[in-house]
């Protein structure tokens, strides 16, 4: 197990939520769309520019850009 | 009284469609007094029965960061509906519940319209209704808003809490130790002071306070300064705890616990996943190939390129209706009506300037029609998505592209449903610097004007001259775009957080409603304003009229070109009537008589307001190559951009000019004092970035809210212009081109 940015994350690489490192509007939506601590999320995919990513979390898709990625730490296996 | 049920919800969760299977097409679009958030209001009867729906925006929280959610937040607690219905998509419940738990800590009375169970069960995924409900202590009622299924009982349970009219209740959600006796602390400070509970629950306000809420806080401090510095105070204590001992904020562990109360719910066995969840849902399988990095960006041209087919060739039809009506009623007016000034006003102000409009409606439906099934078929959430990274660096966001497109990025669009499409952009600022540039775009009036000067001046490189002009306009649109987002609306940008919503199939009801909404709204707002522009860019083209004696002696011309032939001759052109052949010197007569027309029309307008503005700007617009007939002609412009070349016409005495025909003008420019290729070249700079016409500015102001940015779009986008036209023309003076 080790603790990486969800900007690292590679395509269908999954991973728990270990934190949000960020407070702020962008925190709390983050949160808001059910991105807490403890959280399963993988990664689907990319856009082509490679930016933003999208991810599957409890069952729907989400998108984020990658520099709000970065506050975004994951463990992953 | 009537009773008021709001519906509140998740975006994508059905709501809208819902409201539409519910009232129908009684509906009553307006928008919140003060901001830009529209109200939607509407009836359902039943057993004689009427009910006042609002369908409020769709959310996925209720902070204070976004005026959706602040806008639903007070509606909730001023106008106290009787009950509110919460969409929840069983398919997506866990996220759904999130909204629907601050609702109930809210103490707001709740039905929960569980909506999609059937796309849920081929997910794999079955929700017990019956312990939902139990352990929600809300009534939940099973819905398939798609069609209609389920709405009479979900009614049926929503007006039974109205009746039943119990206390409301707060739920009670444990958020640890540490906050919860924070909570309770504040709780009492509140309740004996009675701090803002007059309007929220005591629990509830403290965790605002907790939250930092913007909102919460300062209606605290306005009702009370001692209480709430007590309240921060707390806050600020458990705060700088929290971040001691476990290095966190207070709302991280608010929102963690309320999703922690959530799983904790669902795990009572309210889910039972039948099968595994990992497998690719038919959306994913759909993304894999839309957004894939080489497919998606040709697709995506091509679904783009289809919306533009679509609009601009099949509106053309019922656009070419409405341009025959008015051209009949015009014509129509004008053989009943007297010659003279009332005339003139009902002709050219009030039916061309109002038809003008009044013409773009079919467009502007098709237009919506097309932008409605890609929002409602869930396609634009991954335009922008694909999009994103390019215009983020202009400071924009990648639902822009779209306003860019209507608008004309491939040139032939129309800027007015161009600035009504930047209306799917959720954040303020990008909307805002989207629609300030989405004029700058190539619409379908300017190209008339291009043609124009093209064919004057640059016929041998007609295809490349097209492609400058288009290159120009984006990188023109996205520069400005890049400057004004580091200016006048500088500021983060809005976190892109987006959802991709799972693609569905629209329903034929829910578009045709979203289309009328809008194209309606244009043609109340739109339709009262421009009729007021119109009579006074009429009035600027009119008056004053040429003084008598100048009349006189036009007067005279024309007595002494009839005199110069026989009585025979003057009848038969008195008699003309298009159908029968001339002779030669009736012929010539008419021609005579028609420059003779022509040469007073171009009196009259240089002697008009427009004119006398054309001959004092001269001094400065040579700067640019423009002399006062291109000036009265940009000024005419302002009312269309059709017309720049109509009354190129007028100035040049060539008599009424078909815009589609204007053959004899470029033939007449090449050869015209002060006319060069390169003054050719700053008039196509000019016209591109200069103030947009009446009807894009009134949607500019209905857009951004205030008639500052109308002002402002006219003012600035006029200044780019000019500046970029001087540079133009200047520098290629210099370098002798």
């Amino acid at each position: 197990m080790e603790k990486i940015s969800m900007r690292k994350m590679k395509e269908n690489q999954s991973g728990v939520i270990s934190a949000i490192k960020i407070g702020g509007e962008l925190g709390q939506r983050i949160r808001d769309m059910g991105l807490v601590a403890g959280t399963k999320v993988t990664v689907l995919g990319r856009a082509p520019l490679y930016d933003p990513v999208a991810l599957r979390v409890r069952g729907f898709t989400l998108t984020l850009r990658n520099n709000e990625a970065d506050h975004v730490e994951v463990e992953v296996e | 009284m009537e009773t008021t049920i709001a519906l509140a919800g998740n975006p994508n969760s059905g709501k809208t469609c819902l409201f539409n299977e519910l009232t129908g097409a009684r509906q009553h679009v307006g928008n919140y007094p003060g901001v830009t958030v529209e109200k939607k209001e509407g009836k359902y009867s039943r057993d004689g029965h009427t009910i006042h729906i609002v369908d409020l925006q769709g959310t996925y929280s209720l902070t204070a960061y976004s005026v959706e959610e602040v806008v639903a937040r007070d509606f909730l607690v001023n106008e106290r509906p009787g009950v509110v219905i919460d969409i929840v998509d069983a398919s997506n419940l866990e996220r759904n519940l999130y909204l629907t738990v601050q609702f109930l800590e809210m103490g707001i009375p709740l039905a929960i319209a569980l909506n999609m169970g059937d796309v849920a069960q081929k997910r794999g995924i079955d929700i017990d209704t019956k312990k939902l409900s139990t352990l929600l202590g809300v009534p939940v009622i099973p819905t398939i808003a798609r069609n209609g299924k389920g709405k009479d009982d979900l009614m049926k349970a929503a007006t039974r809490i109205v009746e039943e009219d119990t206390p409301r209740v707060p739920l009670i959600v444990s958020y640890g130790d540490d906050i919860d006796s924070a909570l309770l602390e504040m709780g009492e400070t509140i309740t004996t002071n009675a701090f803002l509970t007059e309007r929220y629950p005591a629990r509830w306000i403290a965790l605002k306070y907790l939250e930092r809420d913007e909102q919460i806080l300062s209606k605290g401090r306005e009702q009370d300064p001692a209480v709430s510095a007590r309240l921060e105070e707390i806050t600020a204590r458990v705060s700088e705890h929290l971040r001691k001992t476990l290095n966190t904020y207070p709302e991280v562990i608010i929102a963690d616990h309320r999703f922690g109360y959530i799983n904790a719910l669902v795990k009572q066995g309210v889910i039972k996943i039948r099968d595994n969840q990992e497998r690719l849902y038919a959306s994913d399988k759909i993304d894999k190939i839309v957004t894939n990095r080489f497919l998606g960006p040709i697709i995506m041209v091509g679904v783009l390129m289809g919306l533009y087919h679509f609009t601009f060739n099949y509106s053309e039809i019922p656009v070419g209706w409405f341009e025959g009506f008015f051209g009949w009623l015009g014509e129509t007016a004008s053989t009943h009506l007297p010659d003279g000034l009332l005339r003139s006003l009902i002709v050219s102000g009030i039916i061309d300037g109002v038809g003008g409009v009044l013409g773009f409606v079919p467009l502007i439906m098709f237009m919506f029609f097309g932008i409605a099934l890609l929002e409602d078929s869930g396609y634009l959430a991954r335009v922008a998505f694909m999009l994103d990274r390019v215009f983020r660096t202009f400071g924009l966001h990648g639902s822009s592209v779209m306003s860019y497109i209507v608008s004309g990025g491939i040139a032939g669009g129309c800027a007015v449903p161009g600035v009504m499409a930047a209306r799917t952009l959720k954040s303020r600022r990008e909307r805002l610097a989207t629609l300030l540039t989405a004029p700058f775009m190539n619409c379908g009036a300017k190209l008339p004007v291009f043609a124009l000067l093209i064919a004057a001046f640059f016929a041998e490189h007609e295809a490349a001259m097209m492609l400058i002009i288009t290159l120009s306009s984006w990188l023109g649109a996205l520069l400005v775009a890049k400057l004004l987002r580091s200016t006048v609306i500088r500021g983060e940008s809005m976190p892109f957080v987006m959802e991709l919503p799972p693609y569905r199939l629209p329903t034929f009801r829910g578009l045709a409603i979203h289309t009328w909404e809008r194209t309606w709204q244009y043609i109340k707002k739109a339709g009262t304003i421009i009729l007021g522009i119109s009579v006074i860019l009429w009035a600027m083209m009119t008056f004053p009229g040429l003084p008598d004696s100048t009349l006189q002696d036009f007067e005279y011309q024309r007595i002494a070109a009839r005199a110069a032939v026989s009585t025979e001759v003057n009848r038969e052109v008195d008699r003309y009537d298009e159908t029968t052949a001339l002779s030669d010197e009736a012929h010539n007569l008419k021609e005579r008589l028609m420059a003779i027309d022509s040469r007073e029309a171009e009196a009259g307008l240089r002697n008009s307001v427009a004119g006398r503005i054309g001959i004092a700007l001269e001094g400065i617009s040579r700067w640019a190559g423009f002399d006062w007939r291109t000036n009265i002609a940009l000024v005419g412009g302002l009312a269309a951009k059709e017309v720049v070349v109509s009354t190129l016409g007028t100035a040049y005495s060539l008599g009424e000019v078909d815009p589609e025909e204007d053959r004899a003008l470029s033939e007449i420019l090449p050869g015209s004092p002060g006319w060069s290729p390169l003054a050719a070249l700053s008039l196509i700079i000019f016209t591109i970035f200069y103030a947009p016409c009446f009807v894009t500015v009134v949607m500019i102001v209905r857009e951004s809210g205030s008639w500052k940015w109308g002002f402002f779009s006219m003012v600035f986008n006029t200044l780019v212009a000019f500046i970029l036209a001087v540079a133009i023309y200047q520098i290629g003076s210099l370098i002798g081109v």
